[in-house]
């Protein structure tokens, strides 16, 4: 959620008016808006007309399953493909909210990475939880989440997502949990004690953060030596601010956003068309350079610009020892563990 | 015919009052005391465990309305969408965790008939069902009242038999964050209180231009909003902030002071918010004391010590009593102010009923605080009234 608010700088038009609409309706595609959505309609929607010559609507949402939920309900509803987060994927598959998805129509599972499988939505992009800090202050940065508990080493305060969700899951790695077993150790008592022993170790020392865009301001005011932080946030700040933070890649948490069919949709076909030229490798690869996120195509890493690649969650090196944040654990666990987060937290 | 004629003109104002204020309150505040997601879906298991006692599992009738409640449930969700499963699903979590994915997961796999019974399928699809405090959490959620959101507000627990005990140390931080948010209060409602005294006696007895300029210095911040007062504190206090910055250049200190996000900003900020609301009644206490009244006590020969506690100290009492119920009772709700200046063991009451309302989308515990929030500010006024007197109120 809190990476919208970038995403949501510009306001997205649909890109084509509604008129002249053959009978049944147009295929309608819905995304994050902002500059995220201006890229993709770059990439995606424009191309994908001119090549089928037919017309698509595009909309922009905010999330929320309440809001698909609503829409299924009421019998109204006018989106056939949306991109979701991954929580939304996980309940509305549970509720049948999303059609399950013909994947040999789309180019079969071999055509993407393992990550962007599942039986009701394909992978859009990748986006990572990364650690940050400003080379102009630290010369010789951090390079693993066990450095970020290193105090004495590193001095100075650090910047953590207010919430159990990627914060626990750190302090487990950077006590030598490693990033395949990490979800194994949280799920016992014992392994929720040992993340918040850890987190006790610099609790005096850190900051927490509710919004997305307060840690690369955090990092460009010196406030904090180091910070968890989304991965596009800390290029675009670099991009467009000219700052010098450097990510550090190792252990990185990642999740996807999912493009899903939603139930009872007419145009079930042309989704699938749109699916199927959107996976396209060739297509995929004019995202990254626009807006830094992976994108879930195999063959794409090939195509990128030699100082696009590092940058990317889906950078082989950057991918090779990240894990993925497990929605069905935080969907079971969240609200025990976010009590005894606040409670600790306050304490 | 006046009284009538005064009811009458007053009415809409009261309408208003209760349209806007008094209704919505009342409507979410008995979110608090109330469990309504439920039932809806499975009203034959709450039925069947209505007259459970919970020492040991419930017999197989409960077991078998379970698995009728979530066919149905389920094929009502599945013909108009709704997901009343996933939301029943989202209260039991909030009492025993898994329950998330437990109930959506049962309801998927006992759709199909089966045969047999209830209780073993049930128990082989997830041993949980084979638990006491399973069927507990639903027991207690059945509604219509319920004392689940309330004994939470409180870090107190009940198990599926109804024994109340206190919540597990790692889970209990309402009662300290009350304690906290009535301290932070006092300490503001002290702060106020001494600052103000001199200002108001300044106002109270200069005559003219300056008086005015005096009085018009208290009041113009309070015609600013409180939002962008405390980011004006945030401007000031931050590391590379104003004061840093000053203190700095003046050589003072080598390293920026940590100004920010502790209790000290947070008290700072707002008793500079709220000191106006101490000011005003003061002045107007000190405008009404008669000055011949302690120039008498001199006269006599009493000390000025003895003066000021024995004449003018009970003259202002009703002013003092006014000004530190308004700041107390404001500040004990403070939300923006510490959200924005403090660390997280600084955010008062207010933060936690704005977690749960917003972001993890728990009302009932969000009124169950918002309730303790009332009963803490009208416990304090009850306190007052029996300490100082209401009468003495109205007098300021």
């Amino acid at each position: 959620m809190h990476r919208r608010t970038m995403l949501k700088a510009g306001l997205a038009a649909a890109a084509l008016p509604a008129t002249a609409r053959a009978q049944g309706r147009d295929l309608t595609v819905v995304s994050w808006g902002g500059a995220y959505q201006d890229a993709q309609r770059e990439v995606f929607f424009r191309p994908f007309q001119q090549q089928t010559r037919n017309r698509m609507l595009e909309e922009t949402w905010d999330g929320g399953i309440g809001v698909l939920r609503s829409r299924i309900a009421s019998g109204a509803n006018t989106w056939d493909v949306v991109q979701v987060e991954s929580e939304e994927l996980l309940i509305g598959a549970d509720e049948g909210l999303f059609e399950p998805l013909d994947w040999a129509a789309i180019g079969g599972r071999d055509a993407y990475i393992p990550e962007a499988y599942s039986e009701h939505g394909v992978g859009a992009i990748l986006y990572s939880f990364i650690l940050a800090y400003d080379r102009a202050r630290l010369a010789q940065g951090p390079t693993g989440w066990a450095d970020f508990f290193d105090t004495r080493r590193f001095p100075g305060k650090r910047g953590l997502r207010k919430g159990p969700k990627t914060t626990l899951e750190i302090a487990l790695m950077a006590d030598g949990v490693p990033a395949a077993e990490v979800y194994q150790v949280l799920g016992t008592p014992a392994g929720v004690d040992r993340a918040f022993r850890k987190l006790d170790s610099v609790k005096a020392d850190l900051a927490w953060f509710e919004r997305g865009a307060q840690p690369p301001q955090w990092l460009a005011a010196g406030e904090v030596t180091m910070t968890v932080a989304y991965n596009g946030r800390i290029s675009a700040a670099n991009a467009s601010d000219g700052r010098n933070f450097a990510i550090v890649w190792q252990n990185n948490i990642f999740t996807l956003d999912t493009w899903v069919i939603m139930k009872g949709s007419p145009n079930k076909a042309r989704a699938l068309e749109f699916l199927r030229f959107v996976g396209r490798p060739e297509i995929q690869a004019a995202l990254p350079p626009r807006i830094p996120y992976g994108v879930t195509a195999k063959g794409v890493n090939e195509r990128l610009p030699a100082e696009v690649l590092p940058n990317l969650p889906t950078a082989p090196q950057n991918i090779q020892t990240a894990l993925q944040l497990n929605d069905r654990f935080w969907l079971d666990n969240l609200d025990r563990l976010t009590q005894r987060f606040n409670t600790w937290v306050s304490r | 015919m006046r009284r009538a004629s005064a009811a009458l003109l007053t009415a809409p104002l009261l309408l208003f009052l209760l349209v806007t204020f008094v209704a919505p309150i009342a409507a979410f505040l008995w979110r608090g005391v109330t469990d309504t997601e439920v039932a809806p879906v499975l009203p034959r298991t709450a039925a069947a465990l209505s007259a459970w006692d919970g020492r040991a599992l419930p017999d197989e009738a409960a077991f078998a309305a379970l698995v009728e409640d979530l066919r149905a449930a389920r094929a009502r969700d599945r013909q108009a969408g709704g997901g009343s499963i996933a939301r029943a699903a989202a209260r039991l979590n909030a009492d025993k965790p898994g329950f998330r994915g437990l109930l959506p997961m049962t309801a998927r796999r006992v759709e199909a008939p089966f045969d047999g019974a209830a209780r073993a399928v049930l128990i082989t699809i997830s041993e949980e069902w084979g638990e006491v405090e399973t069927w507990g959490a639903i027991a207690r959620a059945a509604g219509p009242l319920s004392s689940f959101h309330a004994l939470t507000a409180l870090d107190l627990r009940q198990d599926a038999a109804g024994a109340i005990r206190a919540a597990p140390e790692d889970q209990s931080v309402f009662r300290a964050v009350l304690l906290r948010s009535l301290w932070i209060s006092l300490l503001v409602t002290a702060a106020c209180l001494l600052l103000a005294w001199p200002i108001a006696w300044l106002i109270a007895t200069t005559r003219g231009a300056a008086g005015i300029l005096l009085l018009a210095a208290v009041m113009l911040p309070f015609w600013i909003s409180l939002v962008v007062r405390t980011a004006a504190w945030m401007v000031l206090l931050q590391r590379e902030g104003v004061v840093n910055a000053a203190l700095a250049a003046t050589g003072i200190v080598d390293a920026p002071l940590p100004l920010m996000m502790n209790r000290f900003a947070v008290v700072l900020a707002m008793v500079h918010i709220l000191l106006p609301f101490m000011v005003l009644p003061l002045v107007a206490a000190f405008r009404a004391l008669d000055p011949r009244l302690p120039r008498a006590a001199a006269s006599l020969g009493a000390p000025p010590w003895r003066v000021f506690l024995r004449v003018t100290l009970p003259l202002c009492l009703p002013g003092i009593g006014a000004g530190c119920l308004l700041v107390f009772i404001q500040a004990l709700g403070f939300y923006v102010t510490p959200a924005l200046l403090g660390g997280p063991n600084d955010q008062m009451l207010a933060w936690f009923v704005g977690f749960y309302a917003t972001r993890s989308v728990n009302w009932g515990l969000a009124a169950a605080l918002s309730i303790l929030l009332l009963v803490a500010v009208g416990l304090c006024v009850a306190l007052y009234g029996r300490l100082a007197g209401f009468r003495r109120l109205g007098a300021a």
